[in-house]
């Protein structure tokens, strides 16, 4: 039996678009003993709500689908031994509601540092914490002349708070061991209660660089859950401000990947085509990020006078530096020397975590959530998801500036199908589930919500594409020497706030 | 080609824009919070730490963002910083999580007198709309006595640059 079928086999539960199935214990051990035997099915993420498990797959040609088990005595079978990328998220589920992952890879705690004043505070009934906060321990390593290296968690540049700790013989990385979880602010727990459209202003803040993208998974499956039918303005607007913000990150990584590499030339000008970006985005959504912009219905307003003309400037302005740029890229020895064969993913890692975005394109990875899973207003729209195999920091990089080529190409498409219309639509009140799938300029974001009857949330989960990318880091740098960590991580460029929660 | 376009840059007009006006006000303020040492010591420059207390990365985004070629910060004699030691102001973001207490604590230990604390973004303002979780404080003034507040959600590079130069003004007072 497939990994798929196994799935099928539970109950329906009436999730929209893609079905929820309960499973009984025996049918998730099943379904256990299946993943061992199907690499095709991908995890992409797996969550709790008191008294259950949820855990959501893509399987090639089919779609998402969703699989749950009632969590008795507090615990359930673990998915770690046969699915890498479920460590995480097993160590994150005992941490926030208390469940034990039987059988787990890693059962070290992962958001919980032991400061806060109940341990599992998503639980029903959390326990307070009267301990001190426990040293952290990390994999131990044997060899000669291996030493460590403690980095963080405040770092040396303008970045999010993480700490790495560096196990490295002479200059060379033998493990890396990233441990996240210093920004976690209980953002889950802040939306419980309350209806999606206030709620939607954390999905907005999950990680701010990603703002549209969560804001727009997150309204997907509210209006999934309440089968309301969103506007074609408002899909081409949301089209428009998702493009813009993966325009801009891009440029932002292009730029800072370059700089990682002593090469400030390319980081001046991303930074000066970025900035002009930006500000076309305040000019015709009201916010330079866009934050907000995107809400359960539709879209906050209307493209604002003038915005039509200022996207279409900075277009380009960055249309028109591009080819310029990208030859430099190309024909400077000594950052083709700092970037090729630097940081490199195998692709049967890539496709081992199932990690998405510009890390799995660039490992030969070919999921894109707007081709594979095709949601509005992308079907229909001419546009390429580049797919390369080298998975080195170059290949990174091409990804992203393929991906700023094929933007543009997208965003004027949007931008000549915008019709006058309506921009929101009011939604219902009522008890309901649903899921969406975005994808945000790093990888997929997946967002899953339930509705009690009176309209508000009643479980929640959002998952940042870096939950699956973050450790093929650590794969990425083993063996490369520590001054090229700073380059290999800004080539994957993960959410730290987006997976501390 | 490389050296062309640099070339070129030589003899074009600056890309970056004209600096802001420092708001009335904040710079009495903050000018009367400072020590005739201070003014002695410093001069017309200020050496700044980031301290992210858990932002949602909106406020990296725009304080990064005044590095650009377009806001040009070292300009006015701002710089950012590797290390807390080799600091003036601790510029912190975010609503102040319980896991980055102790490394706040620590960082502003670690930042030579005199000194300054700057609560950029409306998070570590107050908490923003993380006040009331189990995980965050509720602003960086629940740890530490905050000298400038820049709110915003992000604040903007400009109003950014705004909140420092009023330091710098308020200094040379």
């Amino acid at each position: 039996m497939s990994g798929y079928q196994a799935i099928l086999a539970g109950a329906a539960q009436g999730c929209r678009p893609y079905e929820r199935y309960l499973l009984s214990h025996g049918q998730w051990l099943g379904l256990r003993a299946a993943l061992r035997d199907d690499p095709a099915l991908a995890l992409l993420g797996l969550w709790a709500e008191p008294g259950f498990v949820h855990a959501a797959f893509h399987q090639p040609g089919m779609g998402v689908l969703l699989a749950s088990l009632a969590a008795s005595q507090g615990g359930f079978p673990a998915l770690s031994p046969v699915r890498a990328g479920a460590v995480r998220f097993e160590r994150m589920i005992h941490d926030l509601w208390g469940l034990r992952a039987e059988g787990a890879e890693d059962t070290r705690p992962w958001l919980d540092h032991g400061r806060w004043a109940a341990s599992a505070p998503m639980a029903s009934r959390p326990l307070p914490n009267t301990e001190p906060p426990p040293q952290p321990e990390f994999l131990p390593v044997e060899g000669d002349g291996v030493h460590q290296i403690p980095v963080g968690p405040v770092h040396a540049g303008i970045i999010e708070p993480g700490h790495f700790r560096f196990h490295v013989q002479g200059e060379t990385i033998v493990r890396l061991e990233a441990r996240l979880g210093y920004l976690h602010k209980g953002t889950l727990g802040l939306m419980l209660g309350k209806s999606p459209r206030l709620a939607a202003r954390f999905a907005a803040r999950l990680s701010g660089d990603s703002t549209v993208a969560h804001g727009w998974a997150f309204a997907c499956a509210a209006e999934a859950a309440l089968g309301a039918v969103v506007p074609p303005r408002a899909l081409l607007l949301r089209g428009i401000a998702a493009e813009l913000e993966r325009l801009h990150n891009h440029l932002n990584d292009w730029g800072g990947i370059c700089n990682d590499a002593s090469f400030a030339f390319l980081q001046a000008r991303c930074g000066v085509l970025r900035e002009g970006v930006l500000r076309a985005a305040h000019i015709g959504f009201g916010h330079r990020l866009m934050m907000d912009y995107v809400v359960p219905g539709g879209v906050a307003r209307d493209l604002a006078p003038g915005g039509l003309e200022a996207i279409l400037v900075a277009l380009a302005a960055v249309a028109a530096e591009l080819p310029g740029l990208l030859q430099i890229y190309e024909s400077h020895a000594s950052l083709g020397d700092r970037v090729l064969t630097t940081g490199h993913v195998a692709p049967e890692l890539v496709a081992a975590f199932g990690a998405g975005g510009v890390v799995g394109r660039a490992s030969g990875r070919n999921f894109d959530a707007r081709k594979t899973l095709g949601y509005a207003p992308y079907p229909g729209l001419a546009f390429d998801s580049p797919v390369l195999d080298a998975g080195d920091v170059d290949a990174r990089v091409r990804v992203r500036v393929a991906e700023i080529e094929q933007g543009m190409l997208l965003l004027h498409s949007l931008l000549t199908r915008l019709a006058p219309g309506e921009w929101r639509v009011e939604l219902p009140q009522r008890g309901g589930e649903g899921v969406g799938v975005v994808e945000a300029f790093r990888g997929e974001a997946l967002h899953w919500l339930a509705l009690d009857d009176g309209g508000l949330i009643r479980a929640v989960f959002m998952r940042d594409a870096s939950w699956l990318q973050w450790p093929l880091l650590e794969a990425a740098v083993e063996g490369n020497i520590v001054a090229d960590f700073p380059l290999c991580n800004k080539s994957f460029n993960c959410s730290y706030s987006g997976v501390d929660l | 080609m490389l050296w062309p376009k640099l070339a070129k840059s030589l003899f074009s007009r600056p890309e970056t824009d004209p600096a802001p006006a420092v708001p009335l006000g904040a710079a009495e303020a903050l000018a009367a919070r400072f020590q005739a040492a201070a003014q002695t010591r410093l001069g017309r420059s200020l050496a700044i730490r980031q301290v992210d207390c858990g932002s949602c990365n909106g406020c990296e985004l725009e304080v990064n963002a005044l590095g650009n070629v377009v806001y040009d910060l070292e300009r006015f004699g701002l710089r950012f910083v590797a290390s807390p030691r080799h600091a003036d102001v601790l510029l912190v973001t975010g609503p102040l999580t319980r896991n980055m207490r102790e490394a706040l604590l620590r960082t502003w230990e670690c930042t030579p007198e005199p000194k300054w604390l700057v609560a950029a973004g409306d998070c570590a303002a107050d908490g923003g709309v993380f006040k009331g979780s189990y995980a965050v404080e509720g602003g960086i003034g629940r740890a530490l006595e905050v000298d400038l507040v820049i709110p915003g959600c992000p604040p903007t590079p400009t109003q950014l640059l705004e909140g420092l130069l009023a330091l710098l003004e308020a200094q040379k007072r």
